[in-house]
C-alpha cells in the first residue's frame, strides 16, 4: 500500500528578551545553576508574575510576518501539572485566547515548488527549567534558570507531508523569527525546539490516522530523520496488521529510532482556567500598526528583490535569504563590491564549500564580508584574475595576510596587463614550442580554436598566472596569423 | 497606663508619654502571659520587636516620623517577612522562612510600624473558626471555649484581648469581617486591589484582599493610609491617587441612603443578632440616614460560586508545595510521585485537602464548563446585582456573621455547615468590594457585628459610617475580661 | 452527586496528595455532599452572561523589558529541602 503522511509541528521559541516573560531575571544561557531563578521564577508563596513588554511585542512581531490575525484581547491560563522542573505546579501559558491567530508561511520545497503551510495559532508561555541527570546518589538535580524564560509556541496545521516538508517549514520558522530578531535561533542551546506530530494515512484517504508526538528535536537533520524513523515505524506496524498507540515519543539519534516516554504515559488532565494573578491583555490598532512600521525586510520579500533588483536566480536568491547571517553577509559582500551576481557566486561557491569542509557556520567565516567583496572587486577592476583570486581566498582563509589587497601586494600576484611584457611572454612561448606553431598553422580554421588553448596554457603558466586571460588570446591570435 | 488605640498611642508617643521600647516590652510581656490561653500567635518575634522599638523610639526623636512610628501590631502569619518564619499555620511552611518581606509588610514597616508577632489563623486562611490551624485553635477571649472566627482568628483574638492595639488580616470570603465580628474588634476588607498581594501567601488570588483588623474605624483608616496602594509587583493592584482615609470620618452622614438587602435578613437569622443589627440600623436612622430595602437576587448563589471559584484557584495556587524548592519534604522518597504525593499528605491538613481535591475536580476535563465557567457566570451576576445597588444607596448594612461565636469543635464534622458561616460576607469578595465589620452589642456577653458594605475604591464613606456610629456607641470599647489590664 | 472511590483516588493523584484507603470514605460523603450543595448553579439562567475572572475587570499591565534581579542563589535555597551544587536534588527524573 502507498502511505501518506500527515504532519504537524509545534515550535516552542525562546524570545530574546533580556527578562524573563513574568519576572526580572536575566534570559542569558550558561549561568551557573539556579543563580538566574528569582524567587518570582521560583514559585515562592506570595510572590506574582507580570507580563514582560518586549515579549509581547516580539509575538505581536511574528503574528504579523506570518500575515496572522493577531489577538487583541490574549488570556494567560494556568495549564496544571507536576514535574520537578515546573515550579509552580503549573505553566503560564495562552489556551482559548492566544496573542496570535490564524496565519500561514511559504515553503520552497528543493524542485523550487513553493507550498502554502498554515499556522493554526501561536502562543506565549513560560519555559519550564531543566532536569539533570549525572548521578547526585542516585538522584537528579533541578537547575531553574530557564524557568520563565518567554517562549512563542508556534502550532501549524497539520499540512505537512513528508519530513522534507517538515525540515523545510521548521527551516522557514527559523528564518523568519531571526529575521524579525526575536530569537538568537540557537538550535544547540535549545533556542528553538520542536514537537512533530506524525501519522500516516493510505494515499488518498481523507481521514486521519492515530498520531504520535515526537518530543523536543532541536536540529533541521533531526527533524527529518526522527519522523523518517517514526513514518517508518508506524508503516511496519499497521502493515503487520497492528494499530497506532497515542503516544509521546523520543527520538534517539545514536540509534536513529522513536522510543516510548514512559514518564509521559499517564494521560494528563492539565486542568487549564485563566491565571487569575495576571489579566486579559488588551492591545488596539494602533499599538498593532507601531509594531507593523518597525518590522525589518522577511525572507520571502528579500528573495523578491533580490530576484527583481539584482537579477539572481530563485534558487540562488532563495539560498542566500535562508538564514539571516548568510542574508547580511551577503548583501554586505554585494555592497562592499557593487556586483551581486558575482558577490553570490563567491558567498555560495567558495565561501560556502570553505565552510561547509570546516564545519562552521557563516557567522565563524574568517573572511569578512568586507575582504570578500574587496576580492570581487579586485577581480572587476582586473588587478588579479578569477584563477589568482581563489589563491587569494585560500591565504585570507588561512590568515597569511589580514587584506586582499596586502596578500596580492605581498605575493606579487597583480595581474600583469602590460602589452608589451605579455608580448615578450608569448614570444618566448612560441620560440620554444616550434612543433606545435608548425601544427597550428597547417590545421584548418575550425581545429585552430581548441588548439590555441594549450599556447594559452602555456603563457598563462610562464607567467605564473599573472597574465591577463584577454590579452594572452588576443595577442596570441595576432601572432600566430 | 499605656494606650488601647493607634490614634491614642500615636499621641502618647508624640507627647512622650512613654517610648515605644516601654510599650513594645509591655505588650510583648502580656503576649507571651496570654498565648497559652489564646494561641494567637504562632511566633512572638520579640527580639525584632525590641529591635523596631528602639529605632521608631529613635526616629521620633529625630523627628522622622509617621503617626504610625513606634506602634506595635501583629501580623498575620501569612505575610511573608524576611528571616521570620512564615507558616500560613501549615505543616508544609513550618520551616519556611522567607527571604522577603510582603509589600503589606515592608509599607507598614517604612511607616515606623513595631511588629511583635506573627498571628494564627486557619491553615492557608481556609476556615471559618481557626480550628484547622496545625499549630491548634485560637480561643475567643469573650469565652474561651469558643472560636474566634476565621481565617484570620489569631489577630482578631490578639486584638479583641488587647494584646496588640491592632492587626493585619486577609480576607478571601469573610476571614476579617467574621471573626472581627465574632471578637467584637473592627476590621476592614478594602476593595480588591486595593493593597498588594505580593508576598501574601495566596489561598484564591482573584479573591484574596489584605486589610486592618483594630479597636476602631479610626485606627482601621489610619492602618490603611499605610497599607494602600500601587505596587507594580502585583498585576492586579490597582493605581489610583493617594488618599487620606481619615479625612473625611467626621463628615455628616444626614441624607445619605442605607441600602438593606431582604436577603440578608432571612427568617432563620438568629434574632438575637438580628435584633442587635436593627438597633445599630436606628441609630444611623436617628443621625438623618435613608432606610430602604434593596434586592440582590444572586445573594444564595454566593456560596456555592465561591466554593468552585476558590478551590480551583487555590488547587493550583498550593501546587507549588512540592518538596522541591522549600517546605515540607517527606522522608526518603522513592521516586518523584512519592516525594510528591506523600510530601503534600503529610504537609497539608484535611480542609486544606479537601478543597483541593474540590477545585482540582472542579477543573477537570468534562466538568470545566458546569462547574467553573458556570460559577463565574454567576460572579457577574453578583457583581451586577451589587451595582444596581450602588445607583441608589451610598452603603449596604447587614449582619457579618451568622450567629454569635460557637464553641471549639461544634462545626468541625461538617464542611458545609462551616462553609455557610460566611453567608453574608462571601458575595463581597465575588464582587471585589470594601466591606467592615463593626462591633454593635452583645448577645449573652458575645459580640455581634454590623457588616457595612461599600462601593468599589468608596473605603472612605465606609469608615465615615463605621466612625459615626463608633462616635454615638461604646461596644467597640469593651474589653473581655481577664484581659483589661 | 456521589462520587465513587476510585474517582476519589484519581482526584488525589491528579493533585499529587496521596491518600490511605481508610481516608476514602469521608473524602468521599463530604466532596460528594459539597458537589450536590454547588450543583445549585446549574438551575441559573447564565445565557447571556459572560464570565468574570476578576471582580474589576482589570487588564493587563506591562513590565519594562530590564533585568532587576541578581543573583539571590544561597539566601532563596537556605531553607530548601535538598540542594548540592547549587541544583535542587529530587528523585531520579526518568524521561
Amino acid at each position: 500500500m502507498q502511505w501518506e503522511a500527515v504532519i504537524g509541528l509545534e515550535i516552542h521559541t525562546q524570545l530574546s528578551t533580556k527578562s524573563k516573560i513574568f519576572s526580572g531575571s536575566s534570559t542569558a544561557f550558561g549561568a551557573e545553576p539556579n543563580v538566574q531563578a528569582s524567587i518570582v521564577d521560583l514559585g515562592l508563596p506570595g510572590t506574582l508574575p507580570v507580563f514582560n513588554k518586549e515579549a509581547l511585542r516580539m509575538a505581536v512581531k511574528f503574528g504579523l510576518a506570518i500575515d496572522a490575525e493577531i489577538g487583541k484581547h490574549s488570556v494567560f491560563d494556568r495549564k496544571n501539572y507536576f514535574y520537578p522542573d515546573l515550579p509552580k505546579g503549573y505553566q503560564i501559558t495562552q489556551l482559548h485566547h492566544p496573542i496570535v491567530k490564524q496565519g500561514h508561511v511559504d515553503i520552497r520545497l528543493d524542485d523550487g515548488q513553493v507550498r502554502r503551510i498554515g499556522v493554526t495559532r501561536a502562543h506565549l508561555e513560560e519555559d519550564a527549567g531543566k532536569s539533570l541527570h549525572e548521578d547526585f546518589h542516585g538522584m537528579s538535580g533541578i537547575d531553574l534558570n530557564r524557568a520563565g524564560t518567554p517562549l512563542l509556541e508556534i502550532v501549524s496545521e497539520p499540512d505537512l507531508r513528508s519530513s522534507k516538508e517538515a525540515a523545510a517549514y521548521f527551516k522557514k520558522i527559523h528564518s523568519i523569527v531571526t529575521y524579525l530578531g526575536i530569537c538568537d535561533g540557537n538550535l544547540s542551546q535549545g533556542s528553538m525546539r520542536c514537537d512533530c506530530n506524525v501519522s500516516i494515512r493510505p494515499v488518498g484517504t481523507k481521514e486521519l490516522g492515530t498520531r504520535t508526538e515526537l518530543k523536543n528535536i532541536n536540529s533541521f537533520r533531526f527533524v527529518e530523520k526522527a519522523i523518517d524513523a517514526e513514518i517508518d515505524r508506524q508503516i511496519d506496524i499497521l502493515e503487520s496488521g497492528g494499530s497506532i498507540t497515542q503516544e509521546t515519543r523520543l527520538y534517539d539519534a545514536d540509534k536513529n529510532e522513536t522510543r516510548s516516554m514512559r514518564s509521559k504515559e499517564v494521560a494528563n488532565d492539565y486542568r487549564y482556567f485563566p491565571d487569575p494573578d495576571l489579566l486579559p491583555v488588551e492591545i488596539d490598532d494602533a499599538y498593532i500598526q507601531d509594531v507593523r512600521d518597525t518590522l525589518p525586510e522577511l525572507p520571502d520579500e528579500k528573495i523578491v528583490r533580490l530576484v527583481q533588483e539584482q537579477g539572481l536566480s530563485e534558487y540562488d536568491a532563495s539560498v542566500l535569504a535562508q538564514t539571516k547571517e548568510m542574508a547580511d553577509f551577503f548583501e554586505e559582500t554585494a555592497k562592499s563590491c557593487g556586483d551581486y551576481k558575482l558577490a553570490a557566486n563567491w558567498t555560495m561557491g567558495e565561501l560556502s564549500a570553505a565552510l561547509n569542509k570546516h564545519e562552521l557556520n557563516i557567522s565563524q567565516s574568517p573572511i569578512s564580508s568586507e575582504q570578500l567583496g574587496l576580492l570581487v572587486t579586485r577581480i572587476k577592476d582586473n588587478t588579479i584574475s578569477g584563477k589568482i583570486a581563489k589563491q587569494v581566498f585560500q591565504s585570507l582563509w588561512d590568515k597569511e595576510g589580514d587584506t586582499v589587497d596586502a596578500i596580492i601586494e605581498n605575493k606579487g600576484l597583480k595581474q600583469v596587463t602590460d602589452t608589451g611584457a605579455i608580448e615578450a611572454i608569448v614570444d618566448e612561448v612560441l620560440a620554444a614550442s616550434s612543433e606545435q606553431v608548425a601544427n597550428y598553422q597547417s590545421a584548418p580554421e575550425d581545429k585552430r580554436k581548441k588548439m590555441i588553448g594549450f599556447f594559452v596554457g602555456q603563457v598563462m603558466k610562464a607567467s605564473k598566472g599573472k597574465a591577463n586571460p584577454g590579452q594572452v588570446n588576443a595577442i596570441l591570435a595576432k601572432k600566430l596569423g | 497606663m499605656y494606650s488601647k488605640t493607634i490614634k491614642a498611642i500615636s499621641d502618647d508617643l508624640a507627647d512622650k508619654k512613654y517610648s515605644s521600647a516601654e510599650l513594645t516590652t509591655e505588650l510583648l510581656n502580656k503576649a507571651k502571659q496570654h498565648n497559652e490561653t489564646l494561641n494567637g500567635f504562632i511566633r512572638i518575634t520579640e527580639e525584632q520587636a525590641l529591635s523596631a522599638a528602639k529605632k521608631a523610639d529613635e526616629n521620633r526623636a529625630k523627628g522622622i516620623s509617621t503617626p504610625l512610628t513606634g506602634v506595635p501590631i501583629a501580623h498575620k502569619d501569612l505575610f511573608c517577612t524576611q528571616g521570620i518564619a512564615t507558616t500560613s499555620a501549615s505543616k508544609m511552611l513550618e520551616s519556611f522562612i522567607p527571604p522577603y518581606d510582603a509589600t503589606v509588610v515592608t509599607r507598614l514597616s517604612e511607616a515606623g510600624v513595631v511588629s511583635i508577632g506573627k498571628t494564627n489563623m486557619d491553615e492557608f486562611a481556609m476556615g471559618s473558626s481557626n480550628e484547622s490551624s496545625h499549630f491548634g485553635p485560637v480561643r475567643n477571649p469573650w469565652d474561651t471555649e469558643r472560636v474566634p472566627g476565621g481565617s484570620s482568628g489569631g489577630s482578631a483574638a490578639v486584638v479583641a484581648a488587647r494584646l496588640v492595639p491592632a492587626a493585619t488580616a486577609t480576607d478571601t470570603g469573610g476571614s476579617i469581617r467574621q471573626p472581627a465580628a465574632l471578637t467584637g474588634t473592627t476590621g476592614l476588607k478594602p476593595t480588591y486591589g486595593r493593597i498588594s498581594r505580593w508576598g501574601m501567601i495566596a489561598f484564591a488570588s482573584s479573591l484574596d484582599q489584605a486589610g486592618p483588623i483594630a479597636t476602631s474605624a479610626e485606627d482601621c483608616a489610619m492602618l490603611l493610609n499605610a497599607m494602600a496602594g500601587f505596587d507594580d509587583k502585583d498585576s492586579t493592584s490597582v493605581k489610583r491617587p493617594a488618599e487620606d482615609f481619615t479625612a473625611s470620618l467626621s463628615s455628616s452622614l444626614k441624607g445619605t441612603t442605607i441600602g438593606l438587602p431582604k436577603q440578608y435578613f432571612p427568617e432563620n437569622l438568629d434574632p438575637k443578632v438580628a435584633s442587635l443589627v436593627q438597633s445599630a440600623i436606628r441609630e444611623y436612622e436617628k443621625m438623618g440616614c435613608k432606610l430602604k430595602e434593596i434586592d440582590l437576587p444572586t445573594t444564595q448563589h454566593a456560596i456555592p460560586a465561591y466554593y468552585i471559584i476558590a478551590p480551583s484557584e487555590c488547587s493550583a495556587n498550593l501546587a507549588r508545595m512540592d518538596g522541591v524548592r522549600f517546605g515540607h519534604r517527606c522522608e526518603n522518597p522513592e521516586n518523584l510521585d512519592d516525594l510528591f504525593t506523600r510530601s503534600r499528605a503529610e504537609g497539608f491538613g484535611d480542609e486544606v485537602k479537601r478543597r483541593i481535591f474540590t477545585g482540582t475536580y472542579a477543573l477537570s476535563a468534562g466538568f470545566y464548563d458546569a462547574y467553573y465557567v458556570k460559577a463565574q457566570k454567576v460572579r457577574r451576576l453578583i457583581k451586577n446585582d451589587f451595582a444596581r445597588a450602588f445607583e441608589e444607596v451610598d452603603v449596604i448594612m447587614g449582619p457579618a456573621a451568622p450567629s454569635v461565636a460557637f464553641k471549639l469543635g461544634e462545626k468541625g464534622a461538617d464542611p458545609l455547615a462551616m462553609y455557610l458561616e460566611d453567608y453574608f460576607t462571601i458575595a463581597i469578595n465575588l464582587a471585589g468590594l470594601p466591606g467592615m465589620s463593626i462591633p454593635a452589642g452583645f448577645s449573652d456577653g458575645l459580640p455581634v457585628g454590623l457588616q457595612i458594605i461599600g462601593n468599589h475604591f468608596d473605603e472612605s464613606t465606609l469608615l465615615n459610617f463605621a466612625h459615626q456610629y463608633q462616635s454615638v456607641s461604646d461596644w467597640h470599647t469593651k474589653t473581655p475580661e481577664g484581659f483589661e489590664g | 452527586m456521589a462520587l465513587s472511590s476510585t474517582e476519589i483516588k484519581e482526584i488525589a493523584y491528579l493533585a499529587r496528595i496521596a491518600i490511605q484507603d481508610n481516608e476514602v470514605p469521608h473524602f468521599q460523603k463530604e466532596l460528594s455532599s459539597i458537589l450536590d450543595f454547588v450543583a445549585q448553579l446549574q438551575s441559573i439562567d447564565t445565557d447571556k452572561v459572560e464570565p468574570l475572572s476578576n471582580p474589576l475587570d482589570q487588564t493587563q499591565r506591562l513590565r519594562a523589558d530590564e533585568v532587576t534581579e541578581t543573583n539571590q542563589r544561597d539566601a532563596n535555597q537556605e531553607g530548601a529541602p535538598l540542594v548540592e551544587e547549587g541544583l535542587y536534588l529530587v528523585p531520579k527524573v526518568i524521561e
